[in-house]
């Protein structure tokens, strides 16, 4: 997030695209409330379902499954027809400005109606409410990135927030709401295949020889490595001949589950190191038992880069271990000493290697976080991104042009599945699904169809349907609501008795490789 | 800015702000009950009754605006009595149970009852059953503990926005209800805000009184808001989960799984020793000996395929710590950058 989440109490305006807040991201959706219900703000929700949110919202826009580009790049050209845009920003702060012009120049009120289905009136009316606030916030989720489309429609909202001048000032922002508790932090410290920590290049000779120096290896690999969604193609190949998998569960949590099982099955030789038999571990040569959030001491960091205290409460069930202490003794075994007295002093190598993190002690976050950046023990952190200046120096505007999804509907697969995550459950359900009191809440998977489609095929609620795509069909009960549009249906992914990637695509965006859970073409039928 | 004089205090304050924020403000404690400061002032308790210089009968601090040149008294012996009645009156509604009740030890009634040196309840009343069913089966309501100072229902409305829970009825047959069940999200806000028994949690009851667990502060393992909570640990096991108001980004707030959600930690499915496949099956085997086996297979590998025959996938849900260390192995010691995670799943 470009903004702490308490911004919004400042914000004149926010935008809500892509994000099922109130179920995903609770705390954070009651400040959404609050700035509703006791600041004023104006609330504008886009999304092809009828989330809660669009009960608080002055302007709902239901947009179609995956055409998010279309609709944005439509605002940006009411903006402008309407002058209303900060010139004085664009100006001073922005390069590009004329080539986004031209390139939403054929975005009209009526073509990205025939695009997204949004009315032409409700469209202009959001571009209005948008385009006037002083200060606006953009808020977002994987509604935006899930598709082949993912990094170009988050540029194109950047494109709207600079346009209006919301980029490094309280109170706006392009803020997207990170999923899971430690995603920001696996990112920011180098979880990735192509970043050291901090976003340090593996293709940086500088940054390469740094790393080498801290670590006394030679030869670190210099080319970008492989993605998850690459790494299990590639095991399917051959190439990729071992996997080390820790805390995580691809084969409920990625897409074209068929796929993925086959590919663990290709593997040598696959270690799984978690704090359940997982669906995926159960494909594992060896399993390590590890701890949980509660058996250990460390950090995690926040949607809005807060680097926050993770405490240890109770000692881990039976053998099981500390992640760290796991890799540790297999390092060492494997010729590379790795001697941590604990993770306060992994944190200290931490921060001599990663300027974003330098000045972040366990001591300092004892009380407080601190989000980066913090370049010093003497400095107090970077709530804002973007102040005075962008991080490249100009803040560069993208022409972007709308694309549609990878998997359109026809006549055989006439539905549109879409696939998300529900209030009372967590990613694979590797943890919430292990308790009395969430299960009591939804205890079973719940497939969300139209009223008017339903009553066409003759479903009633709670009746089995059979939701098959091109990959996978799956067995589920259905809820019959107002929530999604006609020919949308809503799938939670938690469930693996019914798993939803049995029926997603594997369709990636060419730069994030982010695969396109959000849309992609079924059909559905009485079971 | 108004100036007001509070127990013969000169105080300075915004206009708009109550007398019980001028009396915080000037560290002058006046007894509440309902008052809570994530909560639009309420006003049902009359706990913090002060008497204005020229009025004839007290107001409550809560809801009484500041004005500027009055004359406040927090503290007189008719406040006191009336504070002692008004407790008097709630002991009606709410048994002494301290003793089998979940909040003992960190109830704020009990806390005022021994504070006013309350022995017995007094007054007694023709006993109206109320309802005990409530919007969620992981809160139970314990009608006869509830003093009706309506903080949970403000909660639902003001921080939630749900307005799950309301009043029902009048008089000795009042309670909360849930008016709006389907709204009900589960999040705990009311059990959060209730400054007496009457709301518990369904799971952990019974199961540790407040000063036999040990309260660890962590950040909550689910979504990425980062709230900050307490897990309260009896024997080595979980047992409940608790806030601190204005702890950070969540102010004292969870959500249903926040706050419900750690059963897992102590689940009898955990993995507890490591498992080796052989034939197809999985056999429990020392640490010594998987991670040599896991040493030696990667090596192997290594050296028959090259480094980039190997993956690492880390993870999400581990630390800033566990994430780098798992990074620098495969980079480090396998010599690949195929290292990912599920950032984009």
């Amino acid at each position: 997030m470009t903004n702490p989440i308490a911004d919004l109490l400042k914000s004149e305006v926010i935008l809500v695209t892509g994000s099922n807040t109130t179920e995903c991201h609770p705390i954070f959706a009651n400040y959404i409330k609050e700035a509703v219900l006791r600041k004023g703000a104006k609330l504008i929700v886009v999304d092809p379902r009828k989330i809660d949110l669009v009960d608080y919202a002055d302007i709902w826009l239901r947009a179609k499954p995956g055409t998010d580009i279309a609709w944005i790049n439509g605002l940006i050209l009411l903006i402008i027809k309407e002058n209303l845009q900060a010139s004085e920003y664009i100006k001073e702060r922005t390069e590009g400005f004329e080539e986004l012009k031209a390139a939403v120049e054929k975005y009209t009120p009526q073509y990205v109606s025939g695009i997204t289905g949004i009315p032409a009136s409700d469209l202009m009316e959001a571009a209005r409410a948008y385009g006037k606030a002083k200060p606006a916030s953009i808020l977002y989720t994987m509604g935006i990135t899930q598709h082949i489309t993912g990094t170009d429609t988050v540029k194109s909202l950047a494109n709207l927030a600079m346009l209006c001048g919301n980029v490094g000032v309280p109170g706006g922002g392009v803020n997207p709401l990170r999923g899971q508790n430690n995603v920001q932090g696996a990112c920011d410290l180098g979880a990735l295949p192509n970043v050291f920590t901090g976003y340090q290049p593996v293709t940086g000779d500088e940054v390469r020889e740094k790393f080498e120096e801290a670590w006394g290896v030679n030869n670190l690999p210099r080319t970008p490595g492989l993605t998850v969604t690459e790494m299990f193609s590639a095991a399917e190949e051959g190439k990729v001949k071992a996997i080390y998998i820790m805390g995580e569960n691809p084969l409920l949590s990625d897409p074209d589950m068929n796929h993925i099982e086959h590919c663990l099955k290709s593997l040598e030789f696959l270690v799984v190191q978690d704090i359940f038999l997982t669906e995926t571990a159960k494909y594992a040569d060896v399993v390590l038992p590890a701890t949980s959030f509660a058996e250990k001491e460390g950090t995690f960091t926040n949607s809005e880069r807060r680097v926050q205290r993770v405490r240890k409460a109770v000692s881990p069930p039976g053998e099981a271990r500390e992640d760290y202490r796991i890799i540790c003794e297999l390092s060492g075994r494997m010729g590379y000493p790795m001697d941590y007295k604990g993770p306060e002093d992994i944190m200290e190598e931490i921060r001599s290697v990663t300027p974003s993190y330098a000045g972040i002690t366990c001591q300092r976050i004892e009380g407080a976080g601190i989000p980066w950046p913090c370049p010093d023990e003497g400095h107090q952190g970077t709530p804002i991104l973007h102040i005075e200046k962008f991080v490249r120096g100009k803040g560069l505007f993208f022409a972007i042009d709308y694309k549609p999804p990878a998997e359109p509907t026809d006549e055989e697969y006439p539905f549109l599945l879409t696939t998300g995550r529900v209030l009372q459950h967590y990613h694979t359900g590797t943890m919430t699904r292990k308790g009395r009191g969430l299960n009591m809440l939804y205890p079973e998977l719940l497939a969300e169809i139209n009223t008017d489609d339903a009553v066409h095929l003759g479903i009633g609620s709670g009746e089995f349907i059979r939701i098959a795509s091109r990959r996978g069909d799956i067995k589920v009960k259905s809820l019959i609501s107002e929530r999604p549009g006609r020919g949308v249906i809503f799938v939670p992914f938690h469930f693996s008795e019914s798993p939803a990637n049995a029926l997603t695509i594997n369709a990636l965006d060419p730069i994030a490789k982010i695969p396109e859970y959000k849309v992609c073409a079924v059909k559905v039928e009485k079971a | 800015m108004v100036k007001l004089t509070i127990d013969e205090r000169e105080i300075t304050v915004e206009e708009g702000a109550t007398i019980l924020d001028a009396a915080k403000l000037a560290g002058i404690k006046i007894p509440t009950l309902c008052y809570h400061k994530r909560l639009n002032p309420i006003g049902s308790c009359r706990m913090c009754v002060v008497e204005i210089e020229g009025l004839p009968n007290p107001m409550t601090a809560c809801t009484t605006p500041v004005a500027e040149g009055i004359k406040v008294v927090t503290n007189s012996e008719r406040l006191q009595r009336m504070r002692r009645e008004t407790l008097k009156l709630m002991l009606v509604n709410h048994p002494l149970d301290c003793p089998v009740c979940d909040k003992g030890g960190e109830c704020s009634l009990q806390d005022l009852v021994y504070e006013f040196e309350i022995e017995t309840a007094e007054y007694r009343a023709e006993k109206k059953e109320r309802e005990a069913i409530y919007a969620t089966p992981l809160i139970r309501y314990w009608p006869d503990r509830c003093i009706m100072c309506l903080r949970c229902v403000a909660a639902c409305r003001d921080i939630k926005a749900l307005g799950a829970i309301d009043i029902v009825g009048s008089g000795f047959g009042a309670g909360i209800s849930p008016v709006n069940k389907e709204k009900c999200e589960s999040c705990g806000e009311c059990i959060k805000v209730c400054p007496t028994g009457a709301l518990t949690e369904n799971l952990s009851r019974y199961k540790g009184r407040t000063w036999m667990v040990n309260r660890v502060k962590t950040t909550c393992a689910y979504c990425g808001c980062g709230c900050q909570l307490e897990l309260n640990v009896m024997n080595n096991r979980v047992i409940g989960i608790t806030t601190k108001d204005d702890d950070e980004v969540n102010r004292g707030s969870l959500c249903v799984k926040g706050r419900f959600g750690y059963e897992f930690i102590g689940s009898e499915e955990r993995l507890t020793k490591p498992l080796i496949k052989r034939d197809g099956k999985f056999h429990e085997a020392a640490w010594d000996e998987a991670l040599d086996l896991v040493a030696e297979r990667l090596t192997a590998i290594k050296t028959a395929a090259g480094s980039d025959a190997i993956a690492g996938l880390s993870s999400a849900r581990c630390t800033n710590e566990e994430n780098y260390l798992m990074q620098k192995f495969l980079r480090a010691v396998i010599g690949t950058n195929n290292i990912d995670h599920c950032a984009r799943l």
